[in-house]
């Protein structure tokens, strides 16, 4: 504890991407207005360097960095790679409506903070350092879900900003009561504390902590701002916002799991399967009868977050755990990436009404549609089916079959609005509205579908990669 | 080879895809014809380089995703090569029917040869994920075919039959993960798990797995009370698509029940034989009975595919009585593969000819025709073959199935097997109605559209062409059954030593 660890090698991809935004922030000053997609430039730039210092972390050893508080290992490496290859997504999505926006470098800055962000949630291993995390990935968040400066962008902003604040008021509540159960704040230390601690005084201070990082991943019951920060943004920001956050809020929350509330008493495992069979249905549910493509991915967001929440339910139970989290997670975030790239393909359409024909005019852009939704269902062989595959193997292992059996039965139920949106597709169109939009979109849009079915099918290097067992 | 069999029709519709907009539908549509004939020549190269012994033959087993148990194993045996032959037949008659086909044309044989890798897929697979990989895409491919190319309300009977069927395919797939989980190691190989009987002794675990992937399998083949989105998916389907729906996919359930929860669960099975006894009983009777109140005509020949589809449960329950003669079972067991056989052949054509009628009256309703058969003779004879056929009359593949079917039951399902016959009753009484209301008496035909509203022209050549070879096929089986059963008797015999254990 002593020695502090401060290598910032260790954590280069969080490094690169904090000195990109702050020089894409005074560059963005400077250069004049058409010139500001060089700030755009050099956020890829850093992603995609990022990427790279990832994977080659990845290879290395377990390590931890800034005085243990922040872990570099499967987990985080994995977690760093799903994340930058997200924004990645995202920025090329941003590309093409953004051009020659007053405020397109600030936008970029923006996304580049809110990555980062997530990036330490994901590798926190310390409550405090957790709580700053929240709060870098929260704060630029708001701010972009309120970027378009309409009506609908305020109100969308205004709303995750309230649910925002107070979750994150209630999660430092959380930490406080846990830094008074278990006197420490690093993980280790808590997992050998918290089991000695006051039953009632844990429950409490984990309940209150898991509320927070409840909201970043948008699960059930503070998932109430979904709908509408997906609907009032942008097309590109909802992408970002129903995707990039969860991976890291997921990766904290298993973190958790594993870590310090491993041996205490408190009934987490029954706490987040009850949350994820939540989440689940009431998403699907809810997107049944949405009319609005963007609202209807939404709710699909929350019901996807349910699944995802399965093997977090069944850490310690099963040995698949793990591997099955990660990758239905880089499953996801291809393929909901992808479907929210067709809808910048297509701005014009907002309605499933909307889409009535598109697939004789773009049939391209019809069929990665096609893909994304279907592979969202879980149909093979993409992706998430596999991903799936491996959520339900991991449940059904940990002895939650009643949880697996109503997770088939909630994707019968998916199933059936996402084909309330591919139907209108193949049908005749009754009136014209031209099917234009940004290339980039379209290129984006088709290539996440090639990549869903291409992890799909070429899964096996990236499982064995995930198998390696979590630092304890 | 196999690999080659399953993956030239979507090489081929990839091809199809990638041609320019301006390709002449007659090129798209020669593809298409010339790839299933292919396909057909293919399999009969297999099927003479086949060995009945009953052991798996043509196998390829390569690695695929390891660290999760699955591989690409694919194999033929004498379950699977019948049924792949059956397959290729129907595509090759339906794209030899859809020859006058103009919408979408290049959409559409791009579908179909899709479809097609995904049924002799399945009938190849030998991997639980692979095996639930073409189940799925094959529900995908026929979604599309069924909304884009039905009849008016298409789309909410797609939809039906998306929900359904893939509720039951995700039944399906809890059953495997199941099956996975048993294992040690874990492991999707049909093979491995075969030879491993995982459940065996643990009952209650063996009962949970039979029953998730009998629910799944029993909404595809389907049965009673499984069937409701059957009649609506026949009715708005387009010809071939009611054609491929009934001949081969209804087919991929029973063979699961062969293939998978027979040899992989045989404790569970004898346990509970007598509920698919039970079951098939109820779907051979309550499917004649719903199919004698039909007045539309493609309606009743789908509920009569219920009814058919009975027989083979009834037959495989019956199987599972050990205690029974070797040879009955084993007859009920050659029976069930070949009613499979016999019932793709037989409603593809009653299919094909329902289509026919359609396309000249533009409605299924028997009551608004009458007297068909004097301005299309060849029409009511081939109908009259096919029904005749179809309801089990001594000379075609039918009887032979139906006959092994009972005559083997009887044995170890003596009241089951009696009421079972009442159904044959039934379904010959409502064919000989159904031919009775269309073909005889005074000449009656739907008011049409204005232009064609006169004419009820015979079969044209592609029709004929279409239909002629079913029928002549579903003819020989019935008289010379022995090449088929030949293939067939080896593996129900390794079925029935698998289901001893």
């Amino acid at each position: 504890m002593n020695e502090m660890n401060e290598n910032p090698l260790d954590i280069l991809p969080e490094v690169m991407l904090a000195a990109s935004a702050v020089i894409g922030l005074l560059l963005g000053a400077w250069l004049p207005r058409h010139r500001q997609w060089m700030v755009g430039a050099l956020a890829v730039a850093a992603c995609a360097a990022g990427i790279a210092a990832a994977a080659v972390a990845a290879a290395g050893p377990v390590t931890t960095a800034f005085g243990e508080s922040f872990t570099v290992d499967p987990v985080t490496g994995a977690s760093r790679i799903i994340i930058l290859a997200g924004t990645l997504l995202v920025l090329g999505l941003a590309i093409g409506p953004l051009k020659a926006n007053p405020r397109e470098g600030e936008f970029y800055v923006l996304i580049q903070l809110a990555t980062l962000g997530t990036l330490m949630l994901a590798g926190a291993q310390d409550l405090l350092l957790l709580a700053a995390a929240y709060l870098l990935a929260s704060v630029p968040a708001y701010t972009l879900a309120g970027f378009r400066k309409d009506s609908a962008g305020t109100e969308a902003a205004l709303k995750y900003y309230v649910m925002g604040a107070l979750l994150g008021v209630v999660m430092l509540g959380g930490i406080t009561v846990l830094l008074a159960a278990g006197r420490a704040t690093m993980y280790p230390m808590l997992r050998t504390e918290l089991p000695a601690a006051s039953v009632g005084l844990v429950m409490v201070g984990t309940v209150a902590l898991v509320a927070g990082v409840l909201f970043k991943i948008g699960g059930v019951p503070a998932h109430f701002w979904v709908p509408d920060a997906v609907q009032g943004s942008t097309a590109p920001v909802a992408a970002f916002l129903t995707t990039v956050p969860k991976i890291g809020a997921l990766a904290a929350l298993y973190r958790l799991v594993a870590v310090p509330l491993a041996d205490t008493s408190i009934p987490w495992p029954d706490l987040v399967a009850v949350i994820a069979a939540a989440s689940m249905t009431l998403g699907n549910l809810a997107a049944f009868f949405q009319q609005d493509v963007t609202r209807l991915l939404a709710y699909s967001t929350i019901s996807q977050v349910g699944y995802l929440l399965m093997p977090i339910a069944v850490v310690g139970a099963t040995d698949l755990d793990q591997r099955a989290l990660l990758f239905y997670l880089a499953g996801y975030t291809i393929t909901n990436i992808g479907a929210f790239a067709v809808v910048c393909a297509v701005p014009h359409a907002r309605n499933i009404e909307d889409y009535r024909g598109l697939a004789r005019e773009r049939p391209v852009l019809t069929a990665s549609l096609v893909v994304c939704l279907l592979g969202l269902v879980g149909t093979p062989p993409t992706a998430v089916f596999l991903g799936k595959v491996q959520v339900f193997s991991a449940a059904f292992d940990g002895g939650y079959a009643w949880l697996t059996v109503l997770a088939a039965v909630n994707t019968v139920a998916s199933l059936f609005y996402y084909l309330r949106w591919i139907a209108p597709t193949v049908s005749q169109r009754s009136h014209r509205s031209a099917f234009t939009g940004p290339r980039t979109a379209t290129g984006v849009a088709c290539g996440a579908a090639a990549a869903s079915i291409a992890l799909g099918v070429l899964a096996n290097p990236v499982l064995e990669l995930l198998t390696t067992p979590l630092a304890p | 080879m196999l690999t080659a069999l399953i993956l030239l029709p979507t090489a081929v519709a990839t091809l199809l895809l990638c041609l320019p907009r301006t390709t002449p539908r007659r090129l798209i549509l020669a593809l298409w014809t010339a790839t299933t004939a292919v396909e057909l020549a293919l399999t009969m190269t297999v099927w003479a380089g086949y060995q009945p012994d009953g052991a798996m033959q043509y196998e390829t087993h390569v690695e695929w995703i390891p660290s999760a148990g699955v591989s690409y194993h694919i194999g033929i045996d004498g379950l699977s090569l019948p049924l792949m032959a059956m397959t290729c037949v129907l595509f090759l008659a339906c794209a030899v029917y859809a020859l006058r086909e103009t919408r979408r044309v290049r959409e559409f044989a791009a579908l179909f040869l899709f479809l097609q890798t995904t049924c002799l897929g399945l009938f190849a697979a030998l991997d639980l994920i692979l095996f639930f990989l073409f189940f799925d895409l094959s529900i995908v491919a026929m979604y599309f075919i069924i909304a884009g190319w039905g009849h008016t309300a298409a789309h909410r009977a797609a939809l039906k039959f998306f929900l359904y069927t893939f509720l039951g395919s995700l039944a399906l797939l809890l059953g495997f993960i199941g099956l996975y989980l048993a294992a040690d190691p874990h492991t999707f190989d049909i093979v491995e798990l075969t030879e491993e009987n995982p459940l065996s002794g643990r009952s209650l675990y063996g009962a949970l797995v039979l029953l998730a992937i009998g629910v799944g399998l029993a909404v595809k083949t389907p049965t009673i009370p499984f069937h409701t989105w059957l009649p609506p998916a026949h009715t708005e389907a387009p010809t071939i698509g009611s054609v491929v729906l009934a001949g081969v996919l209804l087919k991929m359930g029973t063979y699961g029940f062969l293939r998978i929860a027979m040899p992989v669960l045989p404790g569970a099975w004898r346990e509970y034989a007598l509920v698919f006894v039970v079951v098939g009983v109820v779907s051979v009777l309550y499917g004649a009975l719903v199919a004698m109140a039909q007045t539309d005509f493609k309606r009743m020949i789908a509920y009569t595919s219920v009814n058919h589809m009975g027989y083979i449960l009834l037959a495989i329950g019956a199987a599972a009585a050990v205690d029974a003669s070797a040879q009955s079972r084993q007859l009920a067991m050659s029976g069930a593969v070949f009613q499979m056989v016999s019932h793709g052949l037989l409603t593809g054509a009653l299919f094909l000819l329902s289509g026919v009628l359609y396309e000249r009256g533009r409605t299924y309703e028997m009551t608004r025709y009458s007297g068909v058969a004097d301005r299309a003779p060849v029409f009511a004879a081939l109908t009259g073959v096919a029904a005749f056929a179809s309801l089990g009359l001594p000379g075609f593949s039918g009887f032979i199935a139906e006959f092994q079917i009972l005559a083997g039951s009887l044995g170890p399902q003596p009241v089951a097997t009696g009421l079972a016959l009442l159904g044959i009753l039934i379904t010959a009484a409502l064919l000989l109605r159904a031919m009775q209301q269309v073909f005889l008496g005074p000449t009656r035909l739907p008011a049409l559209a204005p232009g064609a509203a006169k004419a009820f022209p015979d079969l044209r050549p592609h029709e004929s062409a279409a239909i002629v070879p079913l029928l002549a096929l579903g003819t020989v089986l019935g008289l010379l059954p022995r090449f088929v059963l030949d293939v067939v008797e080896p593996t129900s015999r390794t079925l029935l030593e698998l289901l001893a254990r």
